[in-house]
């Protein structure tokens, strides 16, 4: 085995999907909840805890087979994981990649994490952010402001 | 700024010159009824008013401004009356109403009722009151009140006591009354049901807030106290400690020129001996609901 062979991650790559790199350290499994991906996903899922990275020390990387991000998706990647890339892979080849960016308006891509907002009775949750670090979302409706622990996915 | 055709959700939102606007034009509304005029204003003209929630004052009030200016009411003052009971969400409610109405009042239990119907439709919508987030057509007939006996907003320290966490009174007029300059607010509260953090925040970008940590009602302009209902603490033994009252001795603390406040409907937080005493104003309060509620209608349909 080479040296360089050596300290290679060793996962496979995968053939149609995506890669979510920098996600925080010890955010994977919450995204991947957050995503739905759960024993139901029949494509290869490759969690990667603790990757060095150059530039915040430790990352988390998921590989997903088999599935696309839809805009909410994307929305709710950036919640959990602000300064993420995406790398949408065909036939083992990165064709597209990008960083998540999260709007300022978010609707239908979390739920008010307040039990007596009319939005959790009827109609589609819709929260903005009232700010960005630490980031805090406020809801349309009853106005309550929420921090990042409290969010409801 | 004008209202017209506005909707009114929230004091969040609302800036000092709307505020003055509304404040102006209550005061001509109250000469008219003072000598109970019935204007011909709203003539013609329809509010429907939901009230998904039991209320005496303000239903009534908002009821009686609209005839006072005029115009017809039509709605319901109890959803098992309405198609509400059969399960026909708010967002349909409105949508069936919405042709025949100019105007919505709406009171509902849910935090964002009033701001989810003014999303569904182009008829203004009136928050009469969403859960316990805001009420803010109760807060500019307190600052109505305010302005009346002290002549002015600017400078003033107002106490807020009760249940601050889900009073929506206190919510909207801690934020109307920080668009005022050198306001101080001050609150007092039991443990659980101090002011929401995110408030606290909010105000004290526009004004000083203090949190007291004992019932001291000497430095304030203005004590407005609120109930604190029984079933927001859950332990019998701390409702007792929570609970609070004004009476005559607490009173004799208070500034010789400071006003006692309350949005009613009170239980035991204001001792009835209080009523006497010539800084008790929360009867004038209930009454200026109705010019200033006049003032929001015809502000916003005129």
């Amino acid at each position: 085995m080479k040296a360089k062979d050596k300290d290679m991650l060793k996962v496979k790559k995968i053939e149609n999907g995506i890669v979510i790199d920098h996600v925080p350290q010890g955010s994977a499994v919450k995204l991947l909840t957050v995503l739905g991906i759960d024993e139901d996903f029949k494509g290869t899922v490759s969690v990667l805890i603790n990757v060095p990275s150059a530039s915040t020390g430790l990352k988390d990387v998921i590989k997903i087979e088999g599935r696309s991000l839809t805009k909410s998706d994307l929305e709710k990647v950036a919640l959990v994981a602000p300064y993420a890339t995406i790398n949408v892979i065909r036939d083992y080849t990165v064709i597209e990649k990008y960083k998540v960016k999260l709007p300022e308006v978010l609707e239908g891509v979390i739920h008010c994490p307040n039990p007596n907002c009319i939005s959790n009775k009827e109609g589609n949750p819709k929260l903005h952010i009232k700010e960005r670090n630490p980031l805090k979302l406020q809801c349309n409706f009853c106005e309550k402001v929420y921090a990042e622990k409290e969010f409801k996915f | 700024m004008s209202l017209k055709g506005s909707d009114f959700i929230s004091a969040v939102g609302m800036d000092r010159k709307e505020i003055e606007s509304i404040l102006a034009l209550s005061e001509k509304m109250d000469s008219s009824f003072t000598k109970k005029e019935v204007l011909s204003e709203m003539e013609g003209k329809f509010m429907a008013s939901l009230f998904y929630e039991p209320s005496t004052r303000t239903q009534q009030s908002f009821g009686s401004a609209m005839k006072r200016l005029g115009g017809e009411v039509i709605g319901f003052s109890d959803p098992k009356t309405s198609s509400h009971s059969k399960g026909e969400t708010l967002h349909d409610t409105i949508k069936a109403l919405e042709a025949q109405v100019d105007l919505f009042v709406i009171r509902h239990p849910s935090e964002g009722a009033a701001k989810l119907a003014a999303e569904v439709t182009n008829v203004p919508v009136i928050n009469a009151g969403d859960g316990s987030n805001q009420h803010p057509s109760q807060a500019m007939l307190d600052l109505y009140t305010i302005k009346k006996e002290k002549k002015k907003i600017d400078g003033l320290t107002v106490l807020m006591i009760g249940d601050l966490k889900y009073g929506r009174t206190v919510h909207s007029l801690s934020y109307a009354l920080s668009k005022f300059d050198d306001v101080k607010l001050q609150y007092y509260s039991p443990p659980q049901l101090k002011m929401p953090g995110f408030m606290l925040n909010d105000l004290r970008n526009d004004c000083k807030v203090e949190e007291l940590s004992s019932l001291d009602v000497s430095k304030a302009d203005v004590v407005y106290a609120t109930r604190i209902q029984k079933e927001r603490i859950e332990d019998p033994e701390e409702y007792k400690r929570a609970v609070y009252r004004i009476d005559n001795e607490v009173m004799e603390k208070m500034k010789k020129d400071a006003m006692l406040m309350h949005p009613l409907p009170r239980v035991d937080e204001i001792a009835v001996e209080a009523d006497l005493d010539s800084r008790a104003k929360y009867f004038e309060q209930e009454r200026n609901g109705v010019p200033v509620r006049m003032a929001i209608i015809s502000s916003i349909l005129k």
